[in-house]
């Protein structure tokens, strides 16, 4: 008894002077960080508990355990880097493919008025069908080999790259070029000190949409037609009933998509220091 | 480049369609092997009218349509209500902003398979897919709409004692709305993608999407071409009502400042 009357003797810096870092601690724990990790720590809980007491099937929510063995068990024998591996390789030959293509495209029908008049109208029409519905077109031409994700994720790519491209150059304000007029600039220092230097946020917003359609056309053939790959992984779990390595295989779509965005965001602050430092 | 200068404007759009019609029926008569993919553009005339006096190409739209207008609904409602409350309150933007914005990452059809067992393989499962689609864009730039109300104008409304409802009534739609439409756009485009997909993954009901993959699985080349078209058709019917939406609600929005 006498060590709870002394605890209530003593004050509260005193109570607290074992643990120095009351202060950070309690800092910690009102940052945003600790709020945003809130809600996903409920959602465990609850998924836990939903577990615990078998609120749903097994086939619909797996448990945390078994998901974490899964997951485990996918890295050690190196499948789900085999599978992971295959998914980045297709995204990245096609995206560079796409992007490469769309830029070029982009440039030519934005820097020349014939271009746009001649090709323009098609391109959008070309634009309003959206990838998923020229697949099965696709799949009839050029069978379900390799060829077929790799278009299919050009395409992706290609369409807002295109776009952003054009209108970005399109979009280059008219007093820049009035100014490089007075300044007696030729065409290619027109192009490279004006046009591309202003056209480059709208262009490099179409790269960065170019990835991400990139990434959502490669899940969509690889669930479609694929014997390898995440998507055929989640497919397979699907097919299965293995709902544990369906939300493993999801996971890691989830955060390559992150990644990738991540790394273009990067590369964008690193190329637009000069933007920020001008102002 | 004296050809290409020699058209006149109105008529250089069609230039390109037309030679590509051109090859393709030059194609049929020239060709020595034919790929079996190759239909004639006649044929696919043929199946078009085919479709359309079965009934299956109404049929095929209705349901796709209706799905669409379904999972539209649910999912850019609820995507405009979060949005607004995540724009407009710090507290909820710092508590649910990181989860959203990782979910968001997860590619679109990624969630099939879990839609799929949640859901059902029927309608529902496809209704709440759609519905998902059409939530992510509408959160995104609902929430960017309300971030970037002018601060001036939210100044003036303190100073004025509006109420909470006046300030998101006079204030803070009227400003977002450019956004939001934005948001709403960009639904219906992911939400007809989703609805395309959707029929494809999951269990065949009458659709557009459902009847690609069929074509696709009877190799019949004419009906991918019918469906390919009717899919376009209809992409560009939404873009232009969602314009046309978009261009009355401003136009109140430009009345409405002017009169002051």
């Amino acid at each position: 008894m006498t060590s709870l009357t002394d605890y209530a003797a003593k004050t509260s810096a005193e109570r607290w002077a074992w643990f120095p870092y009351k202060e950070q601690l309690w800092r910690a724990l009102r940052s945003d960080r600790a709020l945003s990790l809130i809600f996903p720590i409920a959602l465990i809980i609850l998924w836990f508990a939903a577990v615990e007491h078998q609120w749903l099937p097994e086939q619909i929510l797996p448990a945390p355990s078994l998901m974490l063995a899964t997951a485990s068990d996918v890295i050690s024998t190196g499948e789900l880097f085999y599978h992971t591996s295959i998914s980045v390789q297709r995204v990245i030959l096609g995206f560079l493919l796409g992007a490469f293509i769309g830029l070029v495209f982009g440039v030519f029908i934005g820097l020349s008025r014939l271009a746009e008049e001649y090709l323009y109208p098609t391109f959008k029409l070309f634009v309003q069908v959206p990838s998923l519905a020229w697949l099965p077109m696709l799949m009839m031409l050029v069978g379900l080999e390799e060829a077929l994700k790799i278009i299919l994720i050009a395409k992706s790519a290609f369409v807002p790259v295109a776009m952003n491209t054009f209108n970005g150059l399109r979009a280059v304000s008219n007093r820049y070029i009035e100014v490089a007029k007075v300044f007696n600039f030729n065409r290619y220092q027109l192009l490279r000190y004006v046009v591309f230097p202003s056209s480059f946020p709208p262009i490099w917003n179409g790269v960065r949409f170019g990835l991400t359609h990139a990434w959502l056309a490669l899940v969509g053939v690889e669930l479609l037609a694929s014997t390898e790959g995440l998507g055929y992984l989640i497919v397979w779990g699907r097919q299965l009933f293995q709902m544990d390595l369906v939300f493993v295989a999801v996971v890691v779509v989830g955060t390559i998509g992150y990644l990738l965005d991540k790394l273009l965001n990067h590369i964008e602050l690193k190329v637009l220091h000069w933007r920020r430092d001008s102002f | 480049m004296k050809i290409l200068t020699a058209i006149p404007k109105p008529l250089r759009a069609w230039v390109l369609p037309v030679l590509l019609l051109i090859t393709w029926s030059v194609y049929g008569h020239v060709a020595d092997n034919l790929s079996p993919a190759y239909v004639s553009i006649l044929s696919v005339f043929e199946r078009a009218y085919l479709l359309l006096a079965s009934n299956e190409l109404q049929l095929a739209l209705e349901g796709s349509l209706t799905r669409l207008i379904k999972g539209l609904a649910i999912g850019a409602f609820i995507g405009f209500v979060v949005g607004g409350l995540l724009g407009a309150s710090r507290l909820l933007d710092k508590l649910f902003g990181p989860s959203f914005n990782t979910l968001k990452q997860i590619s679109l059809f990624a969630w099939i398979p879990l839609m799929s067992i949640w859901f059902g393989m029927g309608d529902t499962g496809k209704v709440v897919f759609l519905a998902m689609a059409a939530f992510f864009p509408m959160v995104v730039n609902t929430y960017e709409g309300v971030r970037s109300v002018p601060r001036e104008l939210l100044e003036v409304a303190r100073v004025t004692r509006l109420s909470r409802w006046q300030v998101i009534r006079l204030i803070v739609l009227p400003s977002a709305v450019p956004s939001i439409f934005t948001g709403f756009y960009l639904s219906i485009i992911y939400a007809w993608l989703a609805g395309i997909g959707a029929e494809y993954f999951l269990s065949s009901s009458p659709g557009v999407g459902t009847l690609l993959i069929d074509a696709q699985e009877h190799f019949l080349m004419d009906q991918i071409i019918v469906g390919v078209t009717v899919i376009g058709l209809v992409g560009l019917a939404l873009n232009a009502s969602a314009g046309r939406l978009e261009k009355s609600l401003l136009n109140w929005r430009g009345k409405s400042t002017a009169t002051y």
